[in-house]
């Protein structure tokens, strides 16, 4: 009954983490209508930005959140600006030339991160790494509850963006209908450069959080796009919330899949989890509920 | 044994009814007509014979067989064609390959596909076109390549989608033209129309519709004076 | 005709080189240039032609490849054999594959290919009583010459390109393109879209195993992390038709040509040439550039990945006229 309690626990405060991930890529799918395959290779650049603060300015993860953030949206900008944005009005053969293009960027990133930093494992580990508060005989690691907490706090902040301010409403419009948008006098392309930055910092902030109970090399950028995009998927394309239970579902499944079948497995069952749903669930968890 | 035939056809999108019973008949080498306002329903009915969507209730039947429940290359392979409202060209080909590639339905080989090709542009007037890319073309060719590269398939029983929307008086001259001629060959046709002179003038018989539903069914002339006709397409004031 | 001898004349080239040059290095680069041109046209077929973007070709190739050495080890037959076998199953692979992934529209069809590509590494990985895992096979060669590898290898790449040819000028040539153009356009034309998409994927599948099953048999080991790599092989088969020409026959091959070019440039540090100079010269800064271009290629694909979709979308025979103009500007820079 403890592992089980322990596992659920574990399995909750990644989902948290996990469901910042999904909304960032939920938000950019929403409005721009792209599949971002480079959103874990962002994750990884901002991992790396805190790494080097921690390391070379001693800063405390969390205190770099202020940091990575603002660093991450602005590469989130160039990005779209520059990359993505051109892409989309051109008239190609092949279909999802945008789709590409973020394969393309997340592979730059991965190897210009490698070239900088080669491909060792680094690790930050904080006096409050190791440690965890015990309640009930459960262990919570306090990185991880932190994480959760900040995660929770930015997720409320996020949806108070989206649901409350002007910018919030001209992104939903423009996720909604572009054309539309358009014709009320928003200015579209700018809402794509701050979406995608958006969800750059989104993630951004997930790995900071992440970091101190994780482990840092150039190709962890490429496992969480994979979770990122099962979390999206879960959650049911385009549903914002629908990424934060995506996520909650993945943490759960990758902690249950460690306990009882195996660490080695735990990408594995992502994947398989991913196949599923794509040919069983295509709304996501959404389509369950027939809503 | 009627040759075509719905029977109570409905389509439902959540709670909203697209189409709601509707239920017609129509006789081999007839131009049957469909008329009703914007939104009436009348593309749907189509997108429903044509199995683009799946019926929510009632059945199909062509040639005395259902067709309700089989998929849309298989009701174009029993000699159902049909043209899209808003028209399909496949872009990045030519007018000539957009209508072989429809050809080898009934074709066994490329030549004969090639052959059929020429033959129904030729039919359409499309000959001088042939080897301009699909992309490029002016509406009126675009609208005659979509009723070509129906034709290729060798239907039997035609649906044509808005056909003349779009086109100038001489244009739609040529397209009601055509369609006259497609009917003097042998098929038979479905029209949804717009333009009240092109389905006026060419259909026996027409259904009116709107909401989805059956307002009133007859000759051009009996449907033109129906009081209820009038009043969805002009308004109540114009129908006393 | 005469639009053949540009092509007769590449052929003749191709089956005159190990002749004129008996360099093995140079032949090993030809050959695997021909091994892209195969995969590359299989992946042309159902993405370029068909309009269903794959990101896994390395299932099919993986596959291929894993058979040919499995008769060998496990079974102790001929790795030779592969080259029928392993064909056949890849192309009995694009049946689960397309069940699941045709259902899918567009990207989502890509990722799904993506997946289930991961999940065959992973199952080659851990299934070690069948593969030997992550050890890897290791295959006694037949042949120590390179010639006849280099000529199965050239019959193969010419098959494929030949059945290119015959394909696309018959009903499902045509068919697949109308699926690519317009997929609902198509089956109201008479096209079952699943079908016609299934047999895309099938006879490509059937391309890039047959090629995976003759690297086997060339390169004498295979491991998991090779065969059905993301990078190096599903990247790869898309960067050698994106850059080559998207839906142009030779596309492939132009693109085969170039990105083997590329990676063994990266690989060797300019064919060797930065070894040298760093001898020549003795500086330690020259060192470490020779060790980090040799382990750029990834990089320079990612590179070219951005560069291509953004200025050459239709690649190097699918937009001559952009290329010219790219050309021409430099032109004009200059004077």
């Amino acid at each position: 009954m403890e592992v089980f309690l322990q596992t659920l626990v574990a399995g909750i405060l990644k989902g948290g983490l996990y469901g910042l991930i999904g909304m960032g890529m939920t938000l950019i799918m929403g409005v721009m209508g792209i599949i971002n395959l480079s959103h874990g290779q962002l994750m990884m650049v901002s991992m790396y930005i805190t790494f080097v603060l921690f390391q070379y300015l001693g800063l405390d993860p969390y205190i770099a959140l202020f940091i990575s953030v603002p660093c991450l949206f602005v590469l989130g900008v160039i990005i779209q600006k520059y990359l993505l944005n051109p892409v989309m009005r051109v008239e190609a053969i092949l279909p999802h030339n945008q789709l590409l293009m973020t394969v393309g960027v997340a592979m730059v990133l991965t190897e210009v991160i490698r070239f900088i930093f080669a491909s060792n494992y680094y690790s930050v580990r904080t006096s409050y790494s190791a440690s965890a508060w015990i309640v009930g005989g459960i262990s919570f690691s306090v990185a991880l509850c932190v994480a959760f907490v900040i995660a929770c706090l930015l997720t409320v902040w996020f949806f108070w963006l989206l649901l409350k301010t002007d910018l919030g409403r001209s992104i939903r419009a423009v996720a909604q209908d572009g054309e539309a948008a358009q014709l009320l006098g928003i200015n579209t392309e700018r809402i794509r450069f701050i979406t995608f930055g958006l969800g750059a910092s989104l993630v951004a902030a997930a790995g900071t959080l992440l970091l101190p109970i994780y482990y840092l090399f150039p190709d962890i950028g490429g496992r969480f796009t994979t979770k990122a995009f099962i979390i999206t998927i879960l959650g049911g394309m385009g549903s914002t919330v629908g990424a934060i239970f995506g996520g909650l579902t993945l943490g759960l499944a990758e902690a249950f899949g460690s306990t009882y079948i195996g660490m080695e497995f735990e990408d594995l069952i992502g994947l398989v989890i991913f196949v599923l749903v794509l040919v069983f669930l295509p709304r996501g968890l959404k389509g369950l509920t027939g809503v | 044994m009627e040759y075509f035939e719905t029977k109570g056809i409905s389509k439902f999108f959540g709670g909203l009814a697209a189409v709601n019973d509707v239920s017609f008949k129509v006789e081999k080498g007839q131009i049957y007509g469909l008329i009703g306002p914007n939104g009436s329903g009348k593309t749907t009915i189509f997108n429903l014979i044509n199995a683009y969507y799946p019926l929510t209730k009632g059945e199909i039947y062509f040639e005395g067989q259902k067709i309700s429940g089989l998929k849309t290359f298989q009701i174009c392979e029993r000699g159902i064609g049909r043209t899209f409202q808003v028209v399909k060209p496949l872009k990045r080909m030519t007018v000539l390959e957009n209508v072989m590639a429809s050809a080898f339905l009934r074709s066994k080989s490329t030549a004969q596909a090639r052959d059929l090709a020429m033959e129904t542009l030729d039919f359409c007037n499309l000959t001088a076109q042939k080897d301009k890319v699909a992309k490029g073309l002016p509406i009126a060719s675009r609208k005659r390549l979509e009723i070509a590269r129906a034709l290729a398939t060798k239907p039997k029983l035609l649906l044509l989608d808005e056909t003349a929307a779009g086109l100038n008086p001489s244009e739609l001259d040529e397209a009601i033209g055509l369609i006259k001629k497609i009917r003097n060959s042998g098929v038979t046709i479905i029209i949804v129309e717009h333009i009240m002179k092109v389905i006026m003038s060419i259909s026996e018989r027409i259904l009116a519709i709107n909401y989805g539903m059956r307002i009133t069914e007859g000759t051009p002339t009996e449907v033109a004076s129906n009081h209820e006709v009038i009043a969805a397409y002009l308004g109540e004031d114009y129908s006393a | 005709m005469s639009q053949y001898y540009g092509r007769l004349l590449l052929l003749v080239v191709l089956v005159a080189f190990p002749w004129l040059i008996g360099d093995p290095y140079y032949q090993h680069l030809i050959i695997l240039f021909l091994l892209w041109v195969a995969i590359g046209s299989g992946w042309n077929l159902i993405s370029g032609y068909t309009g269903q973007i794959l990101f896994g070709a390395g299932a099919f190739f993986g596959l291929g490849a894993y058979t040919a050495a499995l008769l060998m080890h496990k079974l102790e037959i001929s790795a030779w054999w592969g080259l029928a076998l392993g064909p056949v199953l890849s192309g009995l692979l694009a049946f689960p594959f397309g069940w699941i992934c045709f259902r899918l529209r567009g990207p989502y069809f890509a990722l799904a290919t993506l997946a289930l590509n991961e999940i065959m590494r992973y199952i080659a990985t851990i299934w070690e009583s069948l593969t030997e895992g992550m050890v890897g096979i290791l295959l006694m060669q037949t042949f120590v010459s390179k010639l006849p590898y280099y000529y199965i290898a050239l019959a193969i790449a010419t098959g494929c390109i030949v059945t290119m040819e015959l394909l696309m000028r018959s009903r499902l040539g045509y068919y697949f393109v109308s699926i690519r153009e317009d997929q609902e356009a198509a089956e109201s034309m008479g096209i079952s879209s699943v079908y016609y998409k299934m047999v895309s994927l099938t006879i490509a599948a059937i391309m890039m195993g047959l090629a995976g099953a003759l690297y086997t048999n060339y390169m004498g080991f295979i491991d998991p992390r090779v065969v059905f790599a993301l990078f190096d092989i599903s990247i790869m088969a898309v960067l050698v038709v994106l850059v080559g020409g998207v839906a142009t026959i030779y596309g492939p091959v132009v693109g085969a040509f170039i990105m083997v070019a590329l990676w063994e440039l990266f690989r060797s540090g300019g064919f060797g040439s930065l070894a040298s100079l760093s001898k020549a010269t003795g500086w330690p800064f020259m060192l470490t550039v020779t060790k980090y271009v040799s382990e750029a290629h990834i990089l320079s694909f990612g590179i070219l990945v951005v560069l291509v979709i953004r200025y050459l979308p239709n690649g190097v025979m699918g937009d001559p006229a952009k290329l010219r103009k790219v050309f021409l500007f430099w032109k004009r820079q200059a004077t």
